[in-house]
């Protein structure tokens, strides 16, 4: 057997300190086994042990809350006796590493999740993050990259048979080497029929079920704990490999074996595998566990019990039945044609016993892998920003200036198009999704609730990089406002936090203010965290990501209908902001030239990035989204469409995209240069087109909430057309900036 | 009407038929386990969609060897109406069903849109209540749908009147681009000889609810129930 030397300690990614509290824990020296199983446990992936100190500012409580963080899914109450499990995390390291598989298997991990729970997935979403794809070397990787991520995540979504209905695509330099793969799922279930990973009952069967055990992903939870270097490409091995028929198997058996009354608890084998669920169902259950790795189904020969115990092979469960009723769980398993063992027993000693053919090769306290692991208060100074305050001096861009930066716009990588992604997708199955990608919610029905559940992702690492409180409050409010532009309101939230290197004082100084203004968001907009993930050491080189706090939020619709999209539909209707043109603007002032710095103007036109995120009143935000909902509701508005990056001009644009030929003509009134006026992305704001009798409905509305309905033009036929002053800015064709919205990533990924 | 709808390992559009079946066109509808030897009576058979066996090999290619198949094949051969919906489409090319065979599609990725559908022939137990020409608007999801034949079987399910549906522009014209996957002579559906089965990559169970956009699936198997009433 291997000795315990310094290095072996450190290829476990532990410190001198932490290797000493083991010892000090356990009151001898651990075995190799033992070794790898405590470094998992301790790993960031797995313990949180940066970030758990700061995670507990989250707010977490709230009326539709059923549960909470902790578990493996957060659970909100949808009425009509049914209730949703959702949650967000992520796969980065392995998408870099292995970008097909990497990103199956964050699908396939999220999807496990959800239906531990007792839960049926019936929706996805990602949130996806790449460099840029040009064509330098770098740039061709990029584009291998999301090719890669994008199959993947179809492969196995497709293939399980759940749709992903929606997600966002943002490309910065940053993201080069670093790419983010957060996957979403949410499933529903009727809310008294809730599964926990919980170990209960003395003498209780501990029941393995799914695919066999390989050496495929040994140590990936280290993996996605540490900063990568040239030889990352190395670590491929370190990559599980998915099999999304297997899983569809696992979850129609997992719900029929939950129906036999039969299974006391139930867990999922994510990252650590069979070391993470069986001492977290132990502890969560204040029991032990104990089992006989002879009885652990094998795919390949000769296994060590380290090998067993920290392997990653997908699509595996532990639950624990009801003594004497075991062989109702295996009759449905045998039907599902999948492997089902008996590997152990629960105790009520609150140990983790693992046995290799009778002789004990493990032994650990559950609270040392859990409530003991290591955690940490890491210094932190201001956070780091490389960005200027102050950008260049734009001057007064003219017509054509404004034109072509706005064909530019929406044929940019960020705000094009997305449909080359979202076809290989399968975002109709279930015949749920009421409205699907490109939409600002994502909406599906719950035919046996007679409601619908609308969704949405959002984080903007720009933003975050220039005011990481400000920036995550941004992301929520945003998240929140395109819940309310379908007449949804907050149920709950998960988030997926992803940063570099958290040793870095100025990067730990980034996640906690993100914290601390995605709490103080969450708060305010009603949409308690249920749960999540954290993802540190997005760093390559010693060069790390955008900070990018990622939230999802999830409401309800009290109807199952076709809920209002973002599409104009005829021509004649009036155009209505609401919120204001540039709400909170004094004037061209510095404060104004700043908060444009964050623009995806400024990004895409300018080729420069500095000053702040926009200027964010959550009170008025607030009573915005109120009145957005009520409107809605009321169902006065034929389009709404919430104004974010890129500003009016192009979300004006994105509403004539359905290809019905309805375009719009604007006039607007204001003393601000145009290019802030058309390009400046002022939260607060939804675009609504409606009829002359609707309009008057929308104004008292808004009145009522003090919030600022202004009607700022018309749609037309064919065109787009900007007044200003009432002197015409330019006039351009619908037609063809759809195309160039249309194609434009096509073009990008497979170029001539 | 009983519709008896058959559940793969891996099938995941049968709670989709079995809903439309039962709450968009209220007939009667019940699951058939793929072990099964019987078909419980079912009045008509549809294979839905999915990933039988997860289709790793090519699809629908293990689907045939199922149990169930034998079944579904005696019905055929009786006169019972089959109707194959995506991956049940590739499954009766594969069991020899139907003619002609599924491979991937030209652009080599999975494809997710809602396409367009010109009606070739009313003489049909699934078309009988549609009008030759007319254009149906429906989803089509998967990763290997282009239809391909070589010319003599194409030339004589033409013949024959047994190309059911082509892909078309919103218009019902034939054109390159309005062909998602590259289906030679753009065919989305083909019948049997006997005209009882019927495979199409389309799937008319997601067109067949005001909430999902498009209700022009229903009227294939309203033609179906008309063809069974009228044949009792």
């Amino acid at each position: 057997m291997t000795t315990i030397t310094a290095d072996v300690v450190e290829q476990h990614g532990l410190t001198d300190e932490e290797y000493d509290r083991i010892v000090s824990k356990l009151g001898r020296e651990p075995n190799i086994t033992e070794l790898g199983i405590i470094s998992v446990m301790w790993s960031e992936h797995c313990s949180y042990k940066s970030s758990r100190r700061h995670l507990k500012r989250l707010p977490t409580q709230g009326k539709d809350i059923l549960v909470g963080p902790g578990e493996n899914a957060g659970i909100v109450d949808i009425g009509g006796g049914y209730a949703a499990a959702f949650k967000i995390e992520s796969h980065n390291h392995p998408s870099f590493v292995e970008p097909f598989q990497g990103a199956a298997t964050g699908v396939g991990g999220i999807l496990r999740d959800i239906f531990t729970m007792g839960a049926r997935p019936i929706a996805v979403m990602d949130s996806l993050r790449f460099g840029p794809l040009d064509d330098t070397p770098s740039g061709v990787r990029n584009r291998h990259i999301l090719q890669g991520v994008v199959g993947g995540i179809a492969h196995y979504g497709n293939c399980f048979g759940v749709p992903t209905v929606g997600g966002e695509c943002v490309f910065e330099p940053g993201y080069s080497a670093n790419p983010l793969v957060n996957a979403f799922a949410l499933g529903v279930f009727p809310k008294n029929r809730i599964f926990f990973g919980k170990a209960s009952g003395v003498g209780n069967p501990v029941i393995y079920v799914g695919a066999k055990t390989g050496r495929d992903g040994i140590h990936g939870a280290s993996m996605a704990s540490a900063e990568f270097d040239e030889d990352s490409e190395e670590k491929r091995p370190n990559v599980q490999v998915g099999d999304p028929f297997l899983e569809k198997l696992l979850l129609e058996a997992c719900l029929e074996a939950m129906e036999t009354g039969a299974v006391q608890g139930i867990q999922d084998m994510g990252a650590a595998g069979l070391t993470c669920s069986t001492c977290e169902m132990g502890s969560r259950g204040g029991a032990g566990i104990e089992i006989d790795l002879r009885h652990v189904p094998q795919r390949e020969t000769g296994m060590t019990a380290y090998e067993i115990m920290l392997s990653e092979s997908q699509e595996r469960m532990l639950l624990v039945a009801e003594r004497g009723r075991e062989q109702e769980v295996f009759r449905v398993f045998k039907k599902w044609g999948l492997d089902a063992a008996e590997i152990g027993v629960v105790t009520s000693n609150g140990l983790l016993r693992v046995k290799d053919h009778g002789q004990v090769v493990a032994e650990i306290p559950n609270s040392l892998l859990t409530d003991d692991a290591p955690l940490y208060d890491r210094p932190q100074t201001r956070p780091l920003r490389s960005a200027p305050l102050d950008g260049p001096s734009l001057g007064v861009p003219d017509g054509q200036a404004l034109a072509d930066a706005l064909r530019r716009l929406v044929s940019s990588a960020d705000l094009c198009s997305k449909r080359w992604i979202y076809e290989q997708y399968d975002y109709m199955v279930r015949t749920n999704t009421t409205l699907g990608p490109g939409a600002d919610a994502a909406v599906v029905r719950v035919k046996e609730a007679g409601v619908s559940l609308a969704m949405s992702l959002d984080g903007n690492g720009r933003y975050t990089s220039l005011d990481p409180q400000e920036g995550a409050k941004l992301a929520v409010a945003e998240c929140c406002r395109n819940l309310a532009t379908v007449g949804a309101a907050p149920l709950g939230a998960t988030n997926c936090l992803n940063f570099g290197n958290p040793e870095k004082p100025e990067i730990m100084a980034q996640l906690v203010a993100s914290i601390e203004g995605m709490g103080e968001a969450c708060r305010h907009f009603d949409a308690p965290i249920t749960g999540g993930n954290v993802s540190l050491y997005n760093e390559t080189l010693g060069r790390g990501i955008y900070p990018t706090p990622v939230v999802g939020v999830v409401g309800r619709l009290d109807h199952s209908g076709v809920p209002v999209g973002i599409d104009f539909r005829q021509p004649g209707r009036k155009l209505v902001l609401l919120g204001g043109l540039l709400p909170g603007a004094q004037g061209p002032d510095a404060q104004l030239q700043r908060r444009f710095g964050s623009s995806q103007y400024a990004k895409v036109v300018v080729g420069e990035v500095w000053g702040l995120p926009p200027m964010l009143d959550m009170d008025y935000e607030k009573r915005v989204q109120e009145a957005v909902r009520e409107i809605v509701r009321q169902s006065v508005a034929e389009s709404v469409h919430d104004v974010s990056d890129g500003g009016l001009a192009v979300a004006v644009a994105e509403c004539s995209f359905n290809q019905a030929g309805v375009g719009a003509r604007l006039e607007l009134e204001s003393p601000l240069p145009a290019h802030y006026v058309l390009f400046h992305e002022a939260p607060s704001r939804v675009l609504l087109s409606t009829t002359d009798e609707g309009l008057q409905t929308i104004r008292d509305v808004a009145q009522r909430h003090q919030v600022e309905a202004s009607v700022i033009g018309s749609t037309i036929s064919d065109h787009f057309e900007v007044h200003l002053n009432r002197a015409e800015l330019f006039r351009v064709e619908i037609r063809d900036l759809y195309e160039r919205w249309d194609k434009a990533l096509e073009e990008m990924l497979e170029p001539q | 009407m009983k519709f008896g709808v058959v559940i793969f390992p891996g099938s995941n559009c049968d709670h989709d038929a079995l809903y439309a079946l039962e709450h968009n066109l209220e007939q009667q509808s019940f699951p058939i386990w793929h072990e099964s030897a019987d078909l419980g009576g079912a009045d008509a058979i549809v294979l839905p969609g999915g990933f039988s066996y997860g289709d790793y090999l090519r699809a629908g290619a293990i689907a045939r060897f199922s149990p169930v198949m034998k079944a579904v094949r005696r019905f055929a051969d009786s006169g019972g109406l089959v109707f194959g919906i995506c991956n049940g489409f590739q499954m009766l090319v594969e069991a020899r069903l139907l003619p002609g065979v599924l491979v991937r599609n030209r652009s080599l990725r999975f494809i997710c849109r809602t396409v367009h559908l010109r009606v070739e022939t009313t003489d049909s137990p699934f078309t009988n209540s549609c009008e030759k020409g007319q254009v149906l608007a429906m989803p089509i999801a998967h990763g290997e749908g282009c239809y391909y034949a070589d010319d003599e079987t194409l030339d004589r399910l033409e013949r024959e009147n047994r190309v059911a549906f082509r892909y078309t522009t919103p218009a019902g014209e034939l054109s390159d681009e309005a062909n998602p996957n590259g289906s030679l002579r753009q065919i989305a559906g083909v019948l049997s000889e006997g005209r009882n089965v019927l495979g199409m990559m389309p799937h008319p169970e997601r067109a067949a609810d005001p909430a999902m956009g498009s209700t022009d699936g229903l009227v294939l198997f309203r033609s179906m129930v008309a063809s069974l009433i009228s044949t009792r």
